[in-house]
């Protein structure tokens, strides 16, 4: 089955593009230790679920892309079709001229009615091609115009249009000490509409990120380009296909609707997050050997302590909670995770609700916004509704 | 891709043009000198600012300048249109008089304002009609003389009737201290409050600074010490490699510094990066209230030293400039005042990591206000200007403008209070003294307001309870 990906902003350009990149390289690589049956099986069940087949053979990437100013897009679109090795379709996106400027109501007010049927059109033709399509992954971030604003208002479009599939949202939450300046106002907002209208939504953060390139990956200076590929191959662990507990001769047909049935119990509690093990550079990965024991300790022990990464742990333990998914045969491996440690993030980030407050009630900024109609109701609103979630981790 | 509009006002305005478009050109020739990959179009990033370009035999040819050039004395413009430029300005996009505004704001903004808004009107129309997706209208003049700070303020309202949704980003050449121009505090005052009113965002910039650095960048040059031979091409003042060559003129590096600034502003929305900035961004995320648009802008590395053996603690070095006052653009101290918000721009071959790591290195001696102490606005573009490998420029809403003000008012004060030199003024039809005291009491309410953010300034943070919610 299917899954058609939605790419918003530069942000999620960016990121999609290391996705298709990682997914592809992974299932095309001779690392394997299966046999060559296995092998062609993995291919066509992983090509099958991300990319369309093209007359020339070229995979095409099931993906749309959206941004309200050209640059990124073109880059993305000519780094893909350099890779010959896949690229994404022709017509498959869909650029402005000017951007958001950051602002997260211009995204969701203006440029997300002006241009809804254009962008739902395209989707639509996507949707199309897939034979059994099972669910929407739209790639954004949180801090920005585009990608949090028009991906505020595409998702709840998705939930009209589509009610019957699936929508998990990949979302990207910013540096603690700022990217832009407004950046807690665009998260509350982006938030408080997602958790309406989505399915699932999958936090990335870029402090965590980073720290795994600086830590895990030795990268001395690190691009976003490196934060982008650890993202994809995290995502890639998610999203490649797996066995199911039942059967070990066929892939999974749904993916997401399988993560989600584990993972979403009740539609109050939405909010994943990834740990993924082992990560490290190419260069080392010569000189280390593993084990699945020795694996799924460090991933065990990293859930217990609420840690992101293996190394540097912190060792004030909080009960656990529920179960882990069953896992797949792959050689890596992941684990996608719903648990407390979730709460703490959203009350962490609570700390980023109580800034956007302080800075809501000094009125700082709130003129940019109600230059395109989003009043201090709205705002409210979407602190009520956060506050809500919150408090619901809480008494899990 | 958007495009902007250049708005060239006075004496001042034109000049510092002059040296903008050379620079632009010099940069676009630069960048497209590497052969851009075959299947990648090439970087137009001179359509941002130019237009119809085309390239032949590595020079530019037949690009015109998204520009209008106003004055109201002959001399300057037509230097322009004698000198190399003379191509890349479209002479249906001047507009000049023969005898000046005299100093007098009144002149300029009155007189002269009503007799030549419909043909500037019509001007500005047709440039903007040239653009595809216009973004943004640059101005650029002088606050102490007549033409630039009359006219050019008259403009500004203009702009805003007229085309209500594209902003207007003004760069103010301030008078500093020992200016030649006396009646220069009433034409500030003047256009001030029509600078507070009707502009987005305003760049504020003082001859005295821009001289400091000079003084500077001469001594570095100079002193001859081991190791510090500088690339010549890299002097953010240096003209060389420019179309013209002409004289230097004192006023030319000083005005290089201004070009600068404004490439490096426009630079990401034209070339590409790993985290864009728009122009519509640094109005979204600097002005947190509607009067606060005051930038303090600082550029660096002002040189590039030949010596490639010196170990690469530049990129650190870089930042560090940015916050010192010898680099500001403005005589101010930002460090030792109140941030309401920065925004780094980063040109060149510089990552994430570093500038996460210079910022949470600079921001302890850093104060920001208390509502929002995280307030950093970041941009990388990959293409560094000319002569450098990477660049910053550092724009920061800062009360560290409020002392450029107050001083201002004061000599406007001691002019105003002996009447001096009021009766040029009041002959201009239209001008009367309520005009003075309601400039007079606009900058006030604005220091005012600035006074009270600096009361804050120490005050702890205050928690403000949360919202409780009944479950």
């Amino acid at each position: 089955m299917s899954i058609v990906t939605v790419q918003l902003g530069q942000c999620g350009n960016q990121i999609g593009f290391e996705v298709f990149d990682a997914l592809l390289r992974d299932s095309q690589s001779s690392h394997g230790l299966c046999c060559k049956r296995e092998n062609e099986a993995y291919q066509a069940s992983c090509k099958e679920r991300f990319f369309s087949e093209e007359e020339n053979g070229v995979p095409v990437a099931r993906a749309v892309l959206v941004d309200m100013e050209p640059k990124v897009i073109n880059q993305t679109l000519s780094k893909a079709a350099q890779s010959g090795r896949w690229k994404y379709g022709q017509h498959a996106c869909f650029c402005q001229k000017q951007g958001s400027g950051n602002n997260w109501a211009y995204g969701y007010s203006v440029h997300g009615p002006r241009h809804e049927e254009s962008i739902m059109n395209l989707i639509r033709k996507e949707v199309e091609k897939c034979d059994s399509f099972s669910g929407f992954f739209i790639i954004m971030s949180m801090a920005g115009g585009t990608g949090s604003g028009i991906g505020a208002f595409v998702t709840q479009n998705l939930q009209d249009q589509y009610s019957n599939s699936l929508k998990m949202n990949q979302i990207i939450w910013p540096y603690g000490t700022g990217e832009v300046i407004v950046q807690n106002y665009n998260s509350i907002l982006t938030l408080s509409h997602l958790y309406r209208s989505s399915d699932a939504l999958l936090v990335h953060e870029n402090d965590a990120v980073h720290k795994i390139c600086a830590k895990l990956m030795n990268i001395k200076q690190i691009s976003f380009s490196d934060i982008n590929q650890v993202l994809a191959h995290q995502l890639g662990s998610v999203f490649q296909p797996t066995y199911s507990a039942e059967s070990s001769f066929h892939y999974r047909r749904n993916p997401l609707g399988d993560l989600m049935e584990h993972l979403v119990p009740h539609p109050e509690f939405k909010m994943l997050s990834v740990r993924n093990v082992p990560h490290m550079s190419e260069n080392s990965l010569a000189y280390s050997t593993f084990t699945w024991a020795g694996l799924l300790k460090h991933l065990r022990q990293m859930l217990i302590s609420n840690a992101k990464m293996e190394e540097g742990i912190d060792w004030h333990v909080r009960p656990p909670s529920s179960g882990l998914p069953s896992l797949g045969k792959k050689s890596l491996n992941k684990d996608l995770h719903f648990n407390t440690s979730i709460a703490n993030l959203v009350i962490l980030r609570g700390k980023d609700v109580q800034s956007a407050d302080v800075g809501k009630k000094f009125r700082a900024y709130i003129h940019q916004y109600t230059k395109f109609g989003i009043e201090e109701e709205d705002f409210l609103d979407s602190f009520t509704s956060l506050e809500q979630v919150v408090a619901s981790y809480c008494n899990l | 891709m958007t495009q902007s509009v250049v708005v060239q006002v006075g004496q001042c305005g034109n000049q510092i043009g002059c040296c903008f478009w050379d620079l632009a050109l010099r940069e676009h020739a630069a960048v497209n000198q590497v052969p851009a990959r075959s299947h990648e179009p090439p970087r137009l990033s001179a359509r941002v600012v130019g237009d119809g370009g085309s390239i032949s035999k590595g020079k530019i040819c037949s690009l015109k300048a998204r520009a209008v050039l106003i004055d109201m004395e002959e001399g300057v413009v037509n230097e322009i249109l004698q000198g190399p430029l003379r191509d890349v300005f479209d002479t249906k996009q001047l507009i000049t008089d023969i005898s000046g505004s005299g100093n007098n704001w009144a002149v300029g903004h009155r007189v002269f304002g009503s007799l030549y808004q419909d043909q500037v009107l019509e001007k500005l129309r047709k440039s903007a009609e040239h653009c595809d997706c216009l973004q943004c209208f640059f101005i650029i003049h002088s606050m102490g003389g007549g033409t630039g700070s009359g006219l050019g303020t008259f403009l500004l309202k203009m702009l805003e009737d007229e085309f209500p949704e594209v902003y207007r980003f003004v760069t103010s050449i301030y008078p500093s201290g020992e200016d030649d121009v006396i009646t220069s505090p009433y034409n500030s005052i003047l256009a001030m409050k029509e600078l507070n009113e009707h502009a987005d965002c305003v760049l504020p910039i003082d001859n005295q600074s821009l001289f400091d650095i000079i003084s500077k960048i001469d001594l570095m040059v100079n002193s001859g010490k081991l190791g510090t031979t500088v690339k010549p091409k890299s002097l953010v003042t240096s003209s060389s490699g420019a179309l013209k060559t002409r004289h230097q003129k004192p006023f030319d590096a000083m005005n290089n510094i201004v070009a600068n600034l404004l490439l490096n502003l426009t630079s990401s929305a034209r070339f590409e990066g790993s985290l864009n900035m728009d122009l519509n961004e640094i109005s979204m995320n600097l002005v947190p209230f509607p009067q606060l648009h005051y930038l303090v802008s600082s550029l660096t590395p002002l040189y590039t030293l030949t010596d490639v053996n010196i170990p690469p603690r530049r990129l650190d070095q870089m930042f560090s400039d940015a916050f010192s006052k010898d680099h500001q653009l403005l005589r101010a101290d930002p460090k030792h005042s109140l941030y309401l918000a920065c925004a780094l721009m980063v040109r060149g071959n510089v990552q994430i990591s570093d500038l996460r790591r210079n910022i949470e290195r600079l921001k302890p001696s850093l104060q920001f206000v208390s509502w929002n102490q995280e307030g950093w606005k970041t941009s990388l573009c990959s293409i560094p200007p000319v002569g450098h490998s990477h660049s910053l420029l550092a724009l920061a809403n800062n009360t560290c403008v409020k002392p450029t003000f107050m001083e201002l008012k004061e000599r406007f004060m001691r002019l105003y209070k002996k009447k001096a030199h009021l009766h040029h003024y009041l002959q201009v039809e239209g001008m009367e003294e309520s005009c003075f005291t309601e400039a007079v009491s606009s900058l006030s309410a604005l220091i005012q307001e600035y006074n009270q953010l600096d009361a804050t300034k120490n005050m702890p943070v205050q928690d403000l309870p949360r919202l409780s919610i009944a479950m």
